[in-house]
């Protein structure tokens, strides 16, 4: 029965995702196009799923929005203090720095929302992966502190997205 | 207090906040001058700004009658896709050695970015000086 689920779905949070952008491209909500919605959310996963193989198991959808929503509040508070770092900030005090995190998370999915809430984060973007994917490097805009910066990455996102693809 | 009156509202402050941030955004853009610095200022537009600017066009459809939703389609979108390209910029400068050198990884040897196969290391010295063995111009 379960070998069944995953030959036809694939990847059900896929499905659900491609039903869920269907419904909205749309703009109104109809039962036809939320039946089209699911029909192509199935077709989709199904038809490409030689291309990626591994379902990342063990996804907790719940955490995974809770950790959202702890994203955008940082990025409306570094947004502030970023904007504040450019208007008042001279260029010659300005105290860019390279860190590396080292990382914990082994998953490509895991690694890749990792870098891109870094990224989104204003203030710190992140630029590369090491050749083995053991570190990620980030560059800072402003700061006193690389280790404190390193290790508020760690401890606020990289936790519980650990958790979140255990 | 009508609904029409909060919605106008909503969607003019939604416009300020956004607008704002984009400015700001702008003056990053022109004031930094090494690259990697200057790479900070767009992720703000790309977030705050053009979220906020979209949000204002959410309250504004919804005051006309006929609400929508593709402003979140876009955010989600966007959201997506500006790491992808943010990270591109940042791994051409570092190639270019347009900014400091980064430092070296603490458990593996290099950055991805920076590993490249032997027989591509000839290429940068062939452009400036002859290539080794060739003949001398008489």
């Amino acid at each position: 029965m379960t070998r069944a689920f995953y030959w036809l779905l694939p990847h059900p949070f896929l499905t659900l995702l491609l039903a869920l952008v269907w419904i909205l491209l749309q703009n109104e909500f109809s039962a036809g196009m939320a039946v089209f919605g699911l029909i192509l959310g199935v077709i989709i996963p199904w038809g490409t799923s030689i291309w990626w193989p591994d379902t990342p198991k063990g996804f907790r959808i719940g955490k995974m929005v809770s950790y959202s929503l702890v994203v955008m509040w940082d990025i409306i508070v570094a947004n502030i203090q970023v904007a504040w770092i450019v208007l008042t900030v001279p260029n010659a005090k300005l105290k860019p720095a390279w860190i590396v995190v080292p990382l914990e998370l082994v998953q490509p999915e895991a690694i890749t929302v990792l870098a891109g809430t870094i990224t989104l984060t204003p203030g710190t973007v992140s630029a590369d992966l090491s050749d083995e994917g053991h570190s990620l490097l980030v560059h800072v805009l402003h700061t006193d502190d690389a280790d404190a910066v390193r290790d508020e990455i760690k401890t606020r996102y990289e936790a519980r997205l650990k958790e979140i693809f255990s | 207090m009508s609904i029409e009156m909060i919605t106008t509202y909503a969607t003019a402050l939604c416009l300020f906040i956004g607008s704002g941030f984009i400015l700001v955004g702008v003056i990053g853009l022109l004031k930094f001058n090494d690259p990697m610095t200057r790479l900070h200022a767009p992720t703000k537009v790309g977030t705050i700004g053009i979220g906020m600017l979209l949000l204002a066009s959410i309250f504004h459809s919804f005051s006309l009658g006929d609400s929508s939703m593709h402003e979140l389609l876009i955010m989600g979108f966007l959201f997506v896709t500006a790491p992808i390209s943010a990270n591109f910029i940042a791994k051409v400068s570092i190639h270019r050695k347009a900014c400091e050198t980064p430092p070296e990884p603490p458990r593996d040897d290099t950055w991805s970015t920076l590993n490249r196969p032997p027989h591509d290391e000839i290429v940068p010295d062939t452009l400036d000086s002859p290539p080794q063995g060739a003949p001398e111009k008489a």
